[in-house]
């Protein structure tokens, strides 16, 4: 178990910058999730802090010692990838095997500690199987055993679920988590699926165009995203031109067209100075759609609107509606039977539901 | 119905193909085992006869000894050669790697005459006699590209993933190509090497040009006992070189198979 840092870390192929001064603290025995779109640089980072890349500029420390010069080799950490990258020539023992071979481990303990990592990925019995012999996901936690057995300071993952069908994902994410909250490992997961990100972390790294846009708790980069990016990328959002009348301890007062003045609990609106224009965000799932004939509850900001599309979705429903200038989405659960297209609805809205971002 | 007939006429046209490629393998084979005086039919009898001949025939022995160390020598130097090449063109980035990569193929699609002459005038130039080893170096220079080719394609076809994690395991780039790269890419060595003690076994063109005076290997052989006159020994001479440049790599071949089935692929 060991503390990751990131010390203003720049990563150029070439022309092309793939990571800009990104600098990072990963605790001891964190789980920590790189998130965000295809080409965003997460891999690069992996692959430094694994060490297959030189960083073109800025340190890396692995428990406070530099390791820019320490070759894969020797750095001692697990690396799991997308496509399991099992050795197909050697049985599954020896695959899980063949990190202990390179440390002093007697031939003895070998066996044991083989055994005892194919348990806790729970396929004690296909040691003397071949890699083809088994399924993806089957492959995939053999390739976690390999990486795991060694002990290793940090465990890498890149992607690791991406290549398992939707339902088989969701089971190895729970088994994942759990082995990894066994062992106590940091961990440092890539993942462009925000579900996952979610889900798994204990902190999340939000990524775009090789820059970090946001860190923090998987609750505090849905609520309170830093940016437009992470507000989009993170969920469905609505996001709305605003103009911050004032901000006070109680929270910043933001006036918008649709919605009127509104004051957002100082919390969710970290970035924003004082007055001047704003963004207000909204989350989907916060936006309420309700019959027009009903009453709002106290507190309950509530605007007439028009349904334009209905998205079912099974147990939740997402409608698109128009609301004056603005359309928006909303996504909620169906109770009894969902509007249809064309229904004049109400939308409502809880001010301290919403986020608050600076304009750029 | 005028698709039917035209697949008929394609059908009969690739046979007659074959046969025109094969009968005259056949009647040498057949002809082998003929117990009569003269090569040729009518067949007399069933015989080996002429095997016997050919195995107390010094100058053949001779002949098989000479193909048979130079074959081997060329398997040997081209496959290391080709397996460094191949690593260096599909692991390493190295500048111009791509014409590299021609160079190193260009002996396949250069006529086999032209490339013999060169390097024969080539080394005239540089003042250097005829010897084993310049026909051994002209074999090297022109079965290269063959254990490259295949070499190369299996290479690409092993994920960098899998050194990448053998090395994240503990295993120096050495100790992973030893124990991870190698072994997957032995099928494709070893075809290699078959690959390039057959044409070296098989070859006359460039051996005509570059074998030193006294020195002949099988297929030189042959040709001198053809220019006297056509002995049947020469057919059963022929057989055996049928049998060892179309057995050998099939058994390779068959060897490679259970090799990477046993392993997993
Ligand atoms: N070896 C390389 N050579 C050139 N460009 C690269 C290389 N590896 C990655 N890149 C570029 O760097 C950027 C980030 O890539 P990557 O880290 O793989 O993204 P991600 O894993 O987030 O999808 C991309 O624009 C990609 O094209
Ligand atoms: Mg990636």
């Amino acid at each position: 178990m060991s503390s990751v840092h990131l010390n203003n870390i720049v990563k150029r192929f070439g022309a092309v910058t793939a990571v800009q001064k990104t600098s990072l603290e990963i605790q001891e025995g964190a789980f920590v999730t790189l998130l965000g779109p295809s080409g965003c640089g997460k891999t690069t980072n992996l692959r430094m802090i694994a060490g297959l890349l030189d960083p073109t500029e800025g340190e890396i420390l692995i428990d406070g010692k530099r390791v820019n010069d320490v070759p894969i080799h020797k750095r001692n950490l697990g690396l799991v990838f997308q496509n399991y990258a099992l050795f197909p020539h050697k049985t599954v023992a020896e695959n899980v095997a063949f990190g202990l071979k390179y440390r002093d481990v007697p031939s003895s303990d070998i066996s044991r500690r083989v055994t005892e990592a194919l348990e806790l990925v729970q396929l004690p019995d296909v040691g003397e199987r071949y890699p083809k012999e088994l399924s993806g996901g089957q492959q995939q936690r053999i390739a976690l055993a390999r990486a795991i057995v060694i002990e290793p300071d940090v465990l890498l993952l890149d992607e690791p679920l991406s290549a398992l069908d939707a339902n088989l994902r969701e089971d190895m994410r729970v088994e994942l988590k759990r082995i990894q909250e066994r062992i106590g490992v940091t961990t440092v997961f890539v993942t462009h699926d925000q579900s996952e990100a979610l889900a798994m972390s204990d902190q999340i790294v939000v990524m775009s165009a090789g820059r970090v846009e946001q860190v923090g708790a998987p609750e505090e980069v849905y609520n309170t995203p830093a940016s437009e990016f992470v507000a989009n990328f993170l969920g469905a959002s609505n996001i709305l031109a605003a103009e911050c009348k004032s901000r006070s301890a109680e929270g910043v007062e933001l006036e918008t067209p649709i919605f009127g003045k509104l004051v957002v609990p100082a919390e969710k609106a970290p970035n924003l100075g004082g007055a001047g224009p704003a963004k207000l965000v909204i989350r989907a799932e916060k936006l309420l759609v309700a019959a027009k004939d009903a009453a709002a509850p106290d507190g309950v900001i509530s605007v007439p609107a028009t349904i334009e599309a209905v998205d079912y979705q099974g147990q939740a429903v997402r409608y698109f509606v128009r609301a004056g200038e603005a359309q928006l989405q909303a996504i909620n659960m169906i109770d009894q039977r969902p509007f249809a297209a064309g229904d004049e609805v109400n939308l409502r809205l809880r001010p301290i539901d919403c986020a608050a971002l600076p304009d750029q | 119905m005028g698709g039917t007939m035209g697949w008929h006429l394609l059908r009969g046209w690739t046979v007659l193909v074959y046969l025109f490629m094969f009968l005259p393998v056949a009647v040498v084979v057949l002809l082998s085992f003929n117990a009569s005086q003269f090569g040729s039919f009518p067949m007399t009898g069933f015989s080996f006869r002429w095997f016997v001949e050919l195995a107390n025939n010094d100058a053949i022995l001779r002949a098989f000894q000479t193909s048979f160390v130079l074959g081997l020598m060329t398997a040997a130097i081209s496959t290391t050669l080709g397996v460094l090449a191949s690593l260096a063109l599909v692991r390493y980035r190295v500048p111009g790697s791509n014409y590299i990569s021609t160079l190193l193929i260009a002996p396949i699609l250069v006529p086999e005459v032209v490339l013999a002459v060169a390097l024969l005038l080539f080394l005239n130039f540089l003042g250097i006699n005829k010897s084993f080893t310049l026909l051994l170096f002209g074999h090297v220079i022109f079965t290269l590209p063959f254990v490259i080719l295949v070499v190369q394609a299996r290479l690409v076809s092993i994920k960098r993933d899998i050194e990448e994690a053998a090395m994240s395991l503990g295993a120096s780039p050495r100790q992973t190509f030893f124990q991870i790269t190698l072994p997957l890419m032995l099928p494709a060595v070893l075809a290699g090497a078959l690959f390039a003690f057959t044409i070296s076994f098989d070859d006359i063109t460039g051996t005509l040009f570059w074998k030193p005076g006294g020195v002949e290997t099988v297929p030189t052989q042959i040709f001198a006992m053809l220019r006297n006159s056509i002995s049947p020994e020469i057919n059963a001479l022929g057989t055996v070189m049928i049998l060892l440049t179309v057995g050998l790599p099939l058994l390779g071949m068959g060897i490679a198979r259970t090799l990477s089935q046993k392993r997993g692929g």
